[in-house]
């Protein structure tokens, strides 16, 4: 076809080389960025050598590196944090910093919200908030804060690279040498994607590290950031903060746990030959991890599941590590204590030449996301339709990396035993687009049907919806979907959703499950035993498991001091846990 | 069960039950801790079975009806008194011990 150019208004055309011929600047970033360092350096004076900056003149550094409305990346983490810096943040005059936009996956020390307190920041794009939940919610009522979104570690990571780019970020590390380069140590954690972000965008690098390397010629254990990425580095007084975050004590494990673990292990791992899996946090996982190397051994099952993990070095995994049951371990980050044992076992940790591991939270998240079959874990409250929220009212706590572990994605185009037995389950009889073959991951909510105080965990409404209202967020905070949950494991059951083809039917499978809670005693009754007939609610008995089997005599370390034991003395645990 | 007041409510029960449980020892299981409970079956005279519960939590009749009844459903006991001090425990750690202790007199 020809096309006709008389049709064309020629207007645009003209407009469009109007504007061509007016000079653009494309390198404002750049500039901006060249004004900061001269503003920095020129506060600093002497207090500047190289990159290094006295830790006196720290707040200096930062008023003149910030700049109103920024946005700031802290590295506040699952475990390490940049303390110091979050610190030094928190107590800067709002005369002259503020309006910032905090950008951070985990909001875990007072200081992430002394900042907002303060009238230093107004803005927050977050995945998780744990500790500091309560606060939070307290901030975002009171208007002295405004959410963004709640992301996962994932899709925040994934921001800072399309419209949350940092223009200043502020990270922690272990050491640094004179040229800047970084040791991260084992708790590399999110620096490497932060510090991406924001030193491709021009943006500015304050580290804070626990060792500066002085002499020309000392050479760090290895490299985990490169030196041209880093502007500025400041010896803390303190070593950073890490929080101990996945360490349970077996001493703490009930019997009921180990009732729901036994279930998991038998009904769940077994029955789909789950050789890929990530652990979420929490006493009823540390229960399977404890159960491995005894109820799974005397079921055979050693070699055919949990072979290769998505996971941090959970202390509870050592018996089953060193009974041979574990090929490899990813780690999101590291954990106190855990160091000399990772050390120890470079064959199933991920170490570098050095001897040291090397987490990862982004490429880890990945890897939980893409590789793995199973995702289990816990939540606070589970609804009808399945949808499971940790967020309850007064406490906006996020979820960090749960919403990317407990979904299938929708990317992946690889095979495996679990996912496609999972995947027939739920498609089987249907025809169409939903009948098309594909996978699907396993995704196990494991609660006890109450919580502490006589909380129940299964309610008619989430209080996720609540919270919407109130923080003015577009989307309810929940983190697994119904729709993405294929199992729920309670004391009183397993109830396979996969197998549901009706509302109603998955409505009673939870029901069916739910115990004593006022959603488990509204039960139809007659329906829970036809689902339980065709095995998408079964109870222990049905698994061929006896309850009475359920003592802790089964857990293969039953304290700290065992698993001690278990690791040959190389696991050293932080000393609230030691009470020997 | 929770809500921990001082002052304990006490709830009873009674049912017929088919199995005859005859003479035994007193049985005791659990322990008087935060969220857990101590059960004692002792042997009484007649068809029944009795349950005295005391508890630490308030307002928690209806599920403590419903534990006690289906733990009645699964053994069916008769000539049976149970005593429950009660700290808080959760429903399944009640209806634990509960299965705990009528396997012992069973045995």
């Amino acid at each position: 076809m020809i096309l006709d150019n008389r049709l064309i208004d020629a207007q645009p055309l003209a407009d469009y080389r109007t504007a061509m011929a007016t000079p653009t600047s494309w390198n404002t970033r750049a500039s901006d960025r060249a004004q900061r360092l001269a503003r920095a350096a020129e506060a600093l004076g002497p207090a500047l050598a190289g990159k290094r900056v006295d830790p006196d003149a720290l707040p200096r550094l930062l008023q003149a590196v910030l700049r109103p409305g920024d946005r700031v990346c802290l590295e506040g983490n699952n475990q390490k944090q940049a303390d110091f810096l979050a610190a030094t943040l928190a107590a800067l005059d709002p005369a002259t910093v503020h309006g910032l936009h905090m950008v951070q996956s985990v909001v875990a020390l007072p200081e992430h919200l002394d900042v907002f307190e303060n009238g230093i920041a107004e803005r927050l794009d977050f995945s998780f908030s744990g500790p500091q939940a309560a606060r939070l919610a307290q901030l975002v009522s009171d208007g002295s804060l405004r959410l963004g979104a709640i992301h996962t570690y994932l899709e925040l990571f994934a921001r800072y690279f399309v419209d949350l780019t940092p223009r200043v970020a502020l990270v922690a590390a272990q050491a640094a040498d004179a040229d800047g380069n970084l040791y991260t140590g084992p708790n590399t954690e999110d620096t490497p994607a932060i510090l991406e972000a924001t030193a491709f965008s021009g943006g500015i690098v304050i580290v804070q590290v626990n060792e500066l390397l002085d002499a020309p010629d000392a050479s760090l254990p290895r490299v985990d950031v490169p030196g041209g990425w880093v502007d500025f580095i400041v010896k803390a007084p303190r070593p950073h903060y890490i929080e101990p975050l996945f360490t349970r004590d077996p001493a703490q494990i009930s019997e009921i746990q180990v009732l729901m673990a036994m279930m998991a292990i038998k009904g769940i791992y077994a029955e789909y030959g789950v050789q890929r899996l990530n652990h979420g946090i929490g006493f009823d996982t540390a229960a399977i991890e404890l159960l491995l190397p005894t109820y799974g051994e005397a079921l055979g099952l050693k070699g055919k599941i949990c072979s290769h993990w998505a996971l941090n070095p959970h202390p509870t995994l050592i018996p089953a590590i060193e009974a041979g049951w574990v090929k490899s371990i990813h780690s999101f980050g590291s954990e106190l204590g855990m160091e000399h044992y990772l050390r120890a076992r470079p064959d199933v940790f991920f170490t570098g030449a050095d001897g040291s591991m090397r987490s990862n939270r982004a490429m880890c998240q990945v890897a939980g996301h893409y590789a793995c079959d199973l995702f289990i874990g816990s939540t606070l409250q589970l609804d009808l339709q399945g949808n499971s929220s940790t967020a309850t009212l007064g406490r906006i706590a996020g979820f960090g990396g749960a919403p990317n572990m407990g979904t299938d994605a929708g990317g992946r185009r690889h095979g495996s035993p679990a996912w496609m037995k999972a995947g027939d389950q739920a498609r089987g009889g249907r025809s169409g687009v939903a009948g098309v073959p594909k996978g699907r991951k396993l995704v196990v909510q494991m609660v006890e049907t109450f919580r502490e105080h006589m909380r129940p965990a299964f309610v008619d409404r989430l209080d996720a919806w609540e919270l919407r209202e109130q923080a003015g967020l577009d989307l309810p905070p929940i983190m697994i979907y119904g729709e993405d949950v294929t199992h729920i494991l309670t004391e009183e059951g397993l109830a396979n959703l996969l197998l549901c083809r009706t509302d109603e039917e998955r409505e009673q499978a939870i029901r069916g499950v739910a115990g004593y809670t006022a959603v488990g005693l509204a039960r139809d009754h007659a329906m829970v035993e036809n689902l339980r007939d065709r095995g998408i609610v079964q109870r222990p008995e049905d698994l061929g498991i006896d309850s009475r089997q359920a003592t802790r005599n089964l857990l293969a370390a039953r304290s700290i001091r065992d698993l001690v034991r278990a690791s040959g003395g190389l696991y050293q645990p932080p000393k609230r846990f030691r009470h020997w | 069960m929770t809500g921990i007041s001082p002052e304990l409510e006490t709830l009873e029960y009674r049912w017929e039950g088919q199995r005859e449980a005859g003479d035994f020892p007193p049985v005791l299981v659990g322990v008087v801790g935060s969220g857990n409970l101590e059960v004692l079956l002792e042997p009484e005279a007649g068809p029944a079975c009795t349950v005295r519960i005391e508890t630490s939590a308030r307002g928690f009749g209806d599920i403590w009806h419903a534990v006690v009844r289906d733990f009645h459903r699964r053994h069916d006991l008769a000539g049976v008194r149970i005593s429950i001090h009660d700290m808080g425990a959760t429903p399944a750690v009640v209806s634990l011990r509960l299965d705990q202790a009528a396997r012992e007199i069973a045995a």
